[in-house]
């Protein structure tokens, strides 16, 4: 397809969209009676629910159904499909790597983030401080991924280096290191990727949090004498908890999820192959439609928990 | 940045935010240090690559970005090879990615701007039923949906046309549209669904009674009153179709005709993953448009972030 054509293309798309919703609510409006009413209703809905049912509700009962059958689905296969995701040794690796990054990326990006809040908090380069560390949430994954890359090329220590991580090593006087290939040390240096998005996001919310705590509960603590760092530990971090609790979960479901950083940086190799990407090798690589469905599955379980809490304590904070 | 010793006497003026007093308990020395160095850590990386695209094929290749500043060279042979080369032909890609977004964007939010209004506004039975089930379907992860929808627009039930493979219409694209929006629609409904709740019913009932229907009081009062809301998922949905990977590589079938810019920078950095000039090149050039989005938009961007649009 040449460029015109994909653009007539999308505006095709477009135009038909635009066509069918203006002749839907037009029409609904024409009706004036009891069953405008009824009408109207099914044309603000319905495209919705629709589209819901079929894309999210029918597939989501369909993968499982197919998680406890065969990789041609072809027979069922009972439990067969999660036994092997829980005693396949490769399978394991997965599990461990899913596990460490779900640990270790939300505390290291909320720790980070909430304390560049707090020293950057009405500094005098404040916007522009917090703009630095906020602008990796704009880029994809895969642009990520490729500015680690080349932080983290390999290159022989008696050769030039171009990778700056290796050359801070080789300027120490160290050996020059392969990052990405080195396991199960790899799994970590993926994971600073993810750290380095994700802190802007902590950021953000920790200190739109902080700067909202009412001066009376500061004043009330400065009064008993607190000050400092207990000042930090005992009234800021108390007082933004719900934030702080909303970012972690946030961060945990994102991480759970992480697929673009593993495909770009190490097409899952050496090692580093998490949930979410294991779960597209073997759908649309390897073509095996049951163990995909029951990792896909496993990734919803560990998800719902997480999002359910998240979204428990998102209520609470806007009641507040 | 001020560098003051922590044994400095608090000022007696009686209103002291508990920020500036943590910012004060934690501007010694050593958080300065900590800030700047965070700061550097975060910039320094994309700092190189910027610095790498800029710079000629073999100093990439032969020394480190950091001797850029001893040794300049500048040329913008990378950006142009990377474009145009015929190997690499990111302007294709770049075209894709700009076709894929645009109604990607257009299409969800439209409809649940008009699910949110009816779950918000217009009086049905079952409504808090169904609205209760579209918010629930958040929780569903893309990857559980994946292997069933591909498997349907394959195949698709009573007799509908084929919306994936070679013949398909659109050229593939509307696997890729239908999909994002579908993904997107619980999110936006739910966020949408709460902005409008915060009209005052005062307003559409004053509309009734003069006689106005759902649909003129839709586009007439609440369009114009959602507007700001409506640019904040906007905002969103575009910054998460054109950074996309998972959604592009799955439902384009793998067809570089339909790809994105990220499916082909991720393939070239398997492929050619030493040719860091280009790599270089092309990240940016994938980058450019996010940014300048997110610039331009970053006021409705951060309100977004704050009211909980975090999609996976």
């Amino acid at each position: 397809m040449s460029t015109g054509e994909k653009f007539v293309q999308m505006a095709i798309a477009i135009a038909l969209f635009v066509a069918v919703v203006g002749v839907m609510l037009f029409l609904a409006d024409r009706v004036k009676s009891r069953r405008g009413e009824v009408l109207q209703t099914t044309a603000f809905v319905l495209p919705s629910v629709v589209m819901i049912a079929f894309g999210l509700l029918y597939p989501m009962v369909r993968t499982v159904y197919e998680s406890f059958r065969n990789s041609a689905s072809t027979a069922f296969v009972g439990t067969a499909n999660y036994h092997h995701i829980f005693t396949d040794h490769d399978q394991l690796i997965v599990l461990r790597n899913t596990a460490v990054w779900v640990i270790l990326t939300p505390i290291a990006a909320t720790l980070i983030g909430l304390v560049y809040a707090v020293l950057v908090d009405r500094a005098r380069f404040e916007k522009f401080a917090k703009a630095l560390i906020f602008l990796p949430m704009a880029i994809s994954l895969v642009g990520a991924s490729l500015i680690w890359k080349f932080v983290y090329d390999y290159r022989a220590t008696e050769n030039a280096q171009i990778g700056l991580a290796n050359q801070v090593l080789k300027t120490l006087g160290f050996d020059t290191y392969r990052f990405l290939l080195t396991g199960p040390w790899n799994t970590i240096f993926l994971i600073v990727i993810m750290i380095w998005v994700q802190a802007g996001f902590a950021m953000t919310v920790l200190s739109a949090s902080i700067k909202s705590i009412p001066d009376d509960v500061v004043e009330a603590a400065r009064l008993d004498g607190v000050s400092g760092m207990r000042m930090f530990r005992f009234i800021t971090v108390p007082m933004i908890r719900p934030s702080l609790i909303v970012v972690l979960t946030t961060i945990s479901i994102t991480t759970l999820k992480v697929f673009d950083i593993v495909r770009t940086a190490t097409g899952g190799n050496f090692g580093t192959s998490v949930l979410a990407y294991e779960f597209y090798v073997q759908s649309f690589r390897s073509f095996n439609t049951g163990l995909g469905a029951a990792l896909a599955v496993l990734l919803f379980l560990l998800v719902t928990p997480i999002v359910i809490y998240n979204i428990r304590q998102m209520r609470k904070l806007e009641a507040r | 940045m001020t560098t003051t010793t922590p044994e400095v006497t608090y000022p007696p003026a009686a209103e002291i935010p508990a920020a500036a007093k943590a910012h004060k308990a934690l501007t010694n020395r050593w958080a300065s240090t900590a800030a700047v160095v965070i700061a550097i850590l975060w910039t320094i990386p994309t700092a190189g690559l910027l610095i790498s695209s800029f710079r000629p094929q073999r100093d990439v290749q032969t020394s480190g970005w950091w001797t850029f500043f001893t040794d300049p060279n500048v040329t913008l042979d990378n950006y142009k090879s990377v474009l145009h080369g015929s190997e690499t032909d990111l302007a294709t890609y770049f075209v894709n990615s700009i076709v894929i977004t645009i109604p990607a964007v257009i299409i969800p939010i439209s409809l649940a701007t008009m699910a949110a209004y009816a779950f918000a506004w217009m009086k049905f039975p079952g409504r808090d039923i169904l609205f209760v089930a579209v918010f629930a379907m958040q929780i569903v992860p893309i990857q559980v949906t994946m292997i069933p929808l591909l498997t349907a627009y394959v195949n698709p039930p009573f007799g509908l046309p084929q919306l994936a493979g070679g013949d398909a219409p659109g050229g593939g694209f509307y696997t890729i549209w239908l999909s994002h929006s579908i993904f997107a629609l619980p999110l936006a409904i739910y966020l949408l669904h709460n902005f409008m709740k915060e009209i005052p019913g005062e307003l559409i009932e004053a509309a009734r009674v003069d006689g106005a229907g759902h649909v003129r009081i839709f586009s007439r009062i609440m369009l114009p009153l959602m507007m700001p809301a409506i640019a904040a998922f906007a905002i969103f949905q575009f910054l998460w179709v054109w950074n996309d990977l998972l959604v592009a590589l799955v439902f384009g079938g793998g067809s570089l005709d339909v790809s994105p810019l990220t499916v082909r920078l991720a393939e070239l950095s398997g492929t050619r993953g030493q040719d860091w000039h280009l790599l270089a090149a092309g990240a940016f050039v994938s980058l450019v448009v996010p940014l300048i989005v997110f610039l331009a938009g970053q006021r409705y961007f951060v309100r977004g972030l704050l009211s909980g649009s975090v999609k996976g």
